[in-house]
């Protein structure tokens, strides 16, 4: 009940913002019948009405990963955001080894396992993307250059 | 004779050395996508497509190769379901009723070799029915101008949405998350910026890869983070693979009678394999005369939902290339590639570019007997696989996630939106907000909307234009019944509870 009131509240207020955007979108002097701004409209306009009906009409609440979950999500999220921002500058296999470790601990936690798992998949899939695929990744990005 | 002609060129191109070792190679990934628990059809095309980029496919062999996986996934998705209780993708979820039932009265060598017997059946069927229906039903597309099309559209994502959540408002607003997100980038008509909020990244719009990947892989990895362990079902063992000749020839007729309810289910825009093999398994089910001994491990349950949906695979695929609109999840994904290449589906692909279609139909009908080999010999090799563990599965389908959109584009921002899909998607599963119609919505929003502004235009502002022909009436019709409907039918339709928990 709960989760789906605070979802169609959310859902309302990005549905607004997506029509006050809609009304800011630049129209082209030389506009057809329907112009820029007519389906976004529409888009806003029925998902402000579905939001409604979650508000109204919510459905029974689901399972919410407890605490100790929730802390693995949002590390694993980290993790993820960690190895976006740092495949360019240090290249593939160092980021790529700590973040399938870190994920694989999270996801069964022993920490051999992981570590070896980490390293096995960086290298494997290094070698699998560069000779196979013809991927062109860089191993270690800006830590060595030549 | 047309017919044969067109079919003898499609062997031509899908017969070369490079299509073929494709084929196979798709095949084998395929199945193997497919019998791992967590990784279904969708997200595991998904997640090869930039791949297929990097190789430097051309259209035909990239279209070879995707298929190929896409028939695959829908063969091995059983083998989980027969052996772990657990579906290994989402339609095979029927086949373990009466598979793991079966499996585990000690005949899991016999449920594998007839479920693959009964893919075979409903997978080859399929593909003849595609190769007869998509050029007529092509020809019908030519009938269509944009009215048609806006309602065509709408129709699949009323069907799709319908079937797929079971409250009507989550799937509508689905859809217009995903159509909200189309919205994002240069305005097809005015070549003006519209909701990029000054970020260059945005101009381009978001890319449908990008958003695919997220909804489907990335998010996966959060849903096995909070279940962990609990996946992991008692396994049955497999002692000896036999031909079981008898339960074959008995159900043959349910296989026959379960294609031709996938089929027609495939065919319908949005509502794809799940539905394909629910409904054969319920009529199997009905028409028996021993309905109590299904659920405890009949053949027949067996045979049924797997001819159904790997027939539905095949039926899906007609609207998806005659008309540019996907009828399940994965055929929106095989849209996303189509798009991708630079293809158009819809009539001019049968005329324009003839070997794409006919080389994709000869690569299917080489491709399921491929399947046939490597399911029923072959099966304990993949029975093999099916015994890696999550905690290097998962790491290593996001590495190839993020190592396949990263070269694609080369850019960080790609990757930070392919995560933020990815808490989407997994938020929306917890909520039961469905996926598919967010993709639906990304890859069709631009043509939806052009197909209107078209319309108005050729009607000078007009709206009861979109009413006007025969067709659009009847595709608006069935799309308000495909939305309202399931509202009614769900009581009627409500799935048997899984045995065994």
């Amino acid at each position: 009940m709960v989760s789906d009131r605070i979802f169609g509240l959310g859902i309302i207020f990005v549905a607004l913002f997506y029509l006050w955007s809609a009304a800011n979108i630049q129209i082209g002097f030389l506009s057809d019948p329907v112009g820029s701004r007519t389906f976004p409209y529409l888009i806003g306009g029925i998902a402000l009405l579905c939001a409604l009906v979650f508000v109204v009409r919510p459905d029974p609440d689901p399972v919410w990963p407890r605490l100790p979950t929730l802390v693995r999500i949002v590390a694993a999220i980290a993790v993820m955001y960690l190895f976006s921002q740092t495949l360019k500058p240090l290249g593939f296999i160092i980021p790529a080894a700590i973040a399938s470790g870190v994920l694989s601990y999270l996801i069964s936690p022993r920490l051999l396992a992981s570590a070896l798992t980490g390293i096995g998949l960086s290298i494997g899939l290094f070698i699998a993307f560069n000779s196979a695929l013809g991927l062109s990744l860089s191993p270690f990005g800006r830590l060595i250059t030549g | 004779m047309e017919l044969f002609n067109n079919l003898a060129q499609g062997f031509a191109v899908a017969l070369t050395l490079s299509n073929l070792f494709l084929a196979v190679g798709g095949c084998f990934l395929g199945t193997i996508i497919g019998s791992l628990p967590g990784l279904g059809p969708s997200n595991g095309v998904a997640i090869l497509i930039p791949l297929a980029f990097t190789l430097g496919l051309d259209a035909t062999e990239a279209l070879v190769l995707m298929t190929s996986v896409y028939y695959g996934a829908m063969y091995g998705g059983r083998i989980s379901s027969i052996l772990l209780n657990i579906p290994g993708d989402e339609p095979a979820l029927m086949t373990t009723l009466d598979g793991y039932p079966m499996a585990k009265k000690g005949r899991a060598g016999d449920a594998l070799v007839l479920s693959g017997v009964a893919s075979f059946v409903g997978a080859l069927l399929a593909t003849v029915g595609l190769m007869l229906l998509a050029p007529i039903l092509a020809r019908i597309a030519y009938l269509f101008g944009p009215s048609e099309y806006f309602a065509l559209y709408l129709l699949a994502f009323c069907t799709l949405g319908g079937l797929a959540s079971r409250n009507q408002a989550k799937a509508a607003l689905a859809a217009m998350l995903g159509l909200g997100i189309a919205m994002i980038g240069l305005d097809n008509t005015t070549g003006l910026p519209r909701f990029t909020y000054g970020e260059m990244h945005l101009m381009d719009g978001v890319d449908f890869l990008v958003a695919i990947v997220g909804l489907f892989a990335v998010s996966e990895v959060f849903v096995f983070i909070e279940s962990h362990g609990k996946n992991s079902a008692i396994g049955v063992t497999l002692d000896k693979i036999t031909v079981p000749f008898r339960d074959i020839v008995r159900c043959f007729p349910a296989m026959l009678r379960a294609t031709g309810i996938g089929f027609v289910a495939g065919i319908l825009p949005g509502a794809g394999a799940s539905l394909g093999s629910f409904l054969a398994y319920m009529a199997e089910k009905s028409v028996a005369r021993d309905k109590d001994s299904f659920g405890t491990g009949n053949p027949r349950g067996v045979a049924a939902p797997e001819s159904g949906n790997n027939a539905a695979a095949g039926g899906a695929l007609v609207p998806m290339l005659t008309l540019g609109v996907p009828g399940s999840g994965t055929t929106a994904v095989l849209l996303a590639l189509l798009l991708t290449l630079n293809i158009t589906p819809g009539p001019l692909l049968f005329e324009e570019r003839p070997e794409v279609v006919w080389g994709l139909i000869a690569a299917l009908l080489i491709a399921n007997f491929v399947l046939l080999i490597m399911n029923v010999p072959m099966v304990r090799l993949f029975v093999t696989i099916l015994s890696v563990p999550p905690g290097v599965l998962l790491p290593g389908i996001m590495m190839v996630s993020f190592a396949g959109i990263y070269s694609l584009s080369g850019s960080a921002f790609d990757l930070v939106l392919m995560i933020i899909f990815g808490l989407l998607g997994y938020l929306c599963r917890k909520i039961d907000v469905p996926t598919v119609p967010i993709i639906l919505g990304i890859l069709l929003g631009n043509k939806m909307e052009d197909s209107l502004r078209r319309a108005m235009v050729i009607s000078d502002g007009d709206w009861t234009y979109l009413f006007s022909s025969g067709i659009s009436v009847g595709l608006w019709i069935a799309a308000i019944a495909g939305f309202v409907a399931p509202i009614f039918l769900r009581p009627l339709l409500k799935k048997p509870a899984q045995p065994g928990n």
